[in-house]
């Protein structure tokens, strides 16, 4: 997986509440599969119509938030299905930091595995994030990952929490089961235990 | 003596094979539920790397959300292409990798999260993952039961655990005696429209109270189901002798002496007297009215009595969200709920395609008709349910209601496969998910319960089935 360290971006606004994984990746296109090739249709039915042309009013769809790297949503982001293919669309179409109140618990772990980075941020600082999102190509927004902070273009900085652990692997962009494996004897032993205590499962 | 604990503490320390200093374990997980979507490029990375399935024993495979559900897929091939080919790739994956297999032949095929507890193969005290969000219907049998996305699907096929730090407790509690016509669905639609869809985001709940213990294996289904509607990584029920007599004699359960020592600890799997919770939602069963959804999030909730709301009634973010909601669904503020003109009734899904959903749809069918020009499904499932449900007459109130009456599958729950809403096209749904689109593009969904389902196909429109049951009685 690909190391996340610090990022430097355009940084766009969504504040729409509950945007789901339906919205991010629409099920027709979970009939992939492999994992890649989803950017295009991140966001589908609210980025293009029904004839593939696209909406110029949507946010991506502007010329200033082509190369859009960072997210600023609104609250409960990733709500809905485990589709794994919605981080693999954002990350597909570039996006590598999704901001909001909170996120969905599955959605939140898939990004992880992804080299995504979910941060959440009290109500306050995702409003101030928000806006300055709204300056598009004009600003970019700074995530460092190692130091845990995201400062705005005006160079305003505010703190943010990530388990200690999804931080080391997202920073070295360790594989999971390469470390899970690593732990194989304790598996063992485990089910060897279980084989005893519970042989009905 | 040792702290008391959650139901959801006990199954956790049942299942830590490692913990690390700052709290992240490795769970290992008893059961994992496959489908075709979620799956292929799991297997494909286990390929790539020359790893195997750690226990394909403990691994059941089914094809469920693209199959077709129409009569004529026993004869044929399925003509979409892609749905063909991840259909065809499960085939191919479980075979190679040796694990439990339902191919879409086989008359136990079914949705995923109806194929498992009705095999046995979920049974209390189990860690169950499934990459699937629904997998949290199995937490009905008290049962730790989550989705989880792909990448943690090919990580509990290579090493039978996931990295996992623990949930907080969540308790929702339902007092008292249920009124007629209000069912499992309500509650749990009810617990969504009280806590929001982010309410359960870090905890798993336990559901308990009368109102909760009087459920049957099924409805309990349905509450849990529902769980992740709300955010919670998983719902929890503890399980008696309701559970015990479900599980009993089911394919994959233990027998004679395996299943008494297994009886024996399933016994301790309740929260002690006095363990915390970090979060407590009471709802009284008597309050409790039949509900439908108006928006498109699970959280737009109210009861069949009540009108479109306002958006301005809603603060924050969730003012627009309602806007949009309305003009998304073709709603007017004020507009009574019982005035909204249906056009599509679908009864299925693994939140409500059970015998005893079916059950509950045709006792308000029998003898009636369908409003002319309402196209309405029934789509079982799974395949022993559909054949529980020709054997009980069921099959037939609904061909003679003017139902279809459909092969098991997802169907338009999702509408991955060919049963899908038009655009404009609005649905009384027996579903889990109103999101925008998510029965087909610029679809309308409002979701109901089996019976509200039933009484909406009769009158053409969103009803009260308390009105519809004193007619029959």
């Amino acid at each position: 997986m690909e190391k996340f360290e610090k990022l430097t971006g355009i940084a766009a606004p969504m504040p729409l509440v509950n945007i789901d994984t339906d919205m991010i990746i629409p099920k027709v296109f979970l009939k992939t599969i492999k994992r890649s090739g989803l950017g295009v249709n991140l966001f589908d039915e609210m980025r293009y119509d029904r004839q593939g042309n696209e909406i110029p009013d949507f946010v991506l769809n502007k010329p200033q938030y082509r190369d859009t790297q960072i997210l600023v949503a609104g609250d409960n982001f990733g709500c809905g299905s485990s589709r794994e293919h919605a981080p693999w669309a954002i990350a597909d179409f570039g996006i590598k930091c999704v901001i909001s109140t909170s996120f969905a618990d599955i959605f939140y772990n898939n990004c992880f595995k992804n080299g995504i980075l979910p941060i959440v941020m009290p109500q306050e600082v995702v409003d101030v994030l928000m806006k300055d999102a709204e300056k598009g190509s004009n600003a970019r927004m700074v995530v460092d990952l190692e130091a845990q902070t995201v400062t705005t273009s005006d160079g305003e900085s505010f703190p943010f929490e990530v388990d200690a652990f999804k931080k080391h692997c997202l920073l070295e962009g360790l594989d999971d089961i390469g470390l899970t494996m690593a732990h194989v004897k304790d598996i063992d032993a485990f089910e060897a235990t279980m084989a005893q205590a519970r042989p009905w499962v | 003596m040792t702290a008391p604990k959650t139901l959801y503490d006990k199954i956790w320390d049942a299942h830590v094979a490692h913990e690390q200093e700052d709290g992240t374990c490795l769970l290992y997980i008893d059961r994992h539920l496959v489908h075709e979507v979620t799956s292929p490029q799991a297997f494909e990375g286990l390929r790539m790397a020359g790893r195997k399935v750690r226990a394909p024993e403990k691994t059941i495979a089914v094809p469920d959300h693209n199959v077709p559900t129409t009569l004529d897929r026993v004869s044929g091939v399925i003509a979409n292409e892609e749905s063909r080919i991840q259909v065809e790739a499960l085939d191919k994956n479980a075979k190679e990798f040796g694990v439990n297999y339902y191919p879409v032949s086989d008359v136990r095929q079914g949705i995923v999260h109806i194929v498992g507890p009705e095999q046995g193969w979920t049974l209390p005290g189990m860690t169950v993952v499934c990459g699937d969000s629904h997998t949290a219907t199995h937490g009905a049998f008290g049962a730790l039961a989550h989705g989880i996305g792909t990448s943690e699907v090919e990580h509990v096929l290579a090493t039978q655990t996931l990295i996992q730090k623990k949930s907080k407790n969540m308790k929702v509690e339902i007092t008292g005696k249920l009124r007629p016509g209000v069912t499992a669905k309500d509650i749990t639609l009810a617990v969504i429209g009280e806590t929001g869809t982010a309410g359960g985001t870090g905890y798993v709940i336990e559901y308990c109270g009368e109102a909760i213990r009087d459920l049957s294996m099924e409805g309990r289904m349905t509450v849990c189901n529902m769980a992740i509607e709300g955010g919670a990584r998983a719902g929890l029920i503890a399980p008696d002798e309701t559970t015990f007599e479900y599980v009993k004699g089911r394919p994959h359960a233990p027998k004679g002496a395996q299943f008494e020592a297994a009886l024996a600890w399933w016994k301790t799997l309740y929260t002690d007297e006095g363990a915390h919770f970090d979060k407590v939602v009471t709802l009284k069963g008597e309050e409790i009215e039949p509900v439908v959804t108006w928006g498109t999030s699970p959280e737009d909730v109210l009861p069949i009595s009540a009108v479109v709301p306002a958006p301005e009634s809603f603060k924050g973010g969730k003012v627009d969200a309602a806007k949009r909601a309305i003009e998304y669904m073709g709603l007017e503020v004020g507009q009574k709920l019982t005035d909204i003109q249906i056009d599509t009734v679908f009864i299925g899904s693994c939140t409500n395609g059970r015998i005893e959903d079916l059950r509950a749809a045709a006792a308000i069918l029998k003898g009636k008709k369908i409003k002319d020009g309402m196209r309405a499904m029934v789509v079982p499932g799974s395949g022993l349910v559909r054949a529980q449900a020709e054997e009980e007459g069921l099959a037939d109130i609904f061909k003679e209601a003017g139902f279809e009456w459909r092969l098991a599958g997802c169907s338009m729950c999702l509408a991955m496969n060919p049963d899908q809403l038009s655009e404009g096209e609005r649905c009384a749904s027996t579903s889990n998910r109103n999101f925008e689109g998510r029965q087909g593009y610029k679809g309308r969904t409002h979701l109901v319960s089996p019976a509200m389902a039933a009484a909406a196909a009769v009158t053409g429109h969103l009803t009260d089935v308390r009105d519809m049951m004193t007619e029959n009685a």
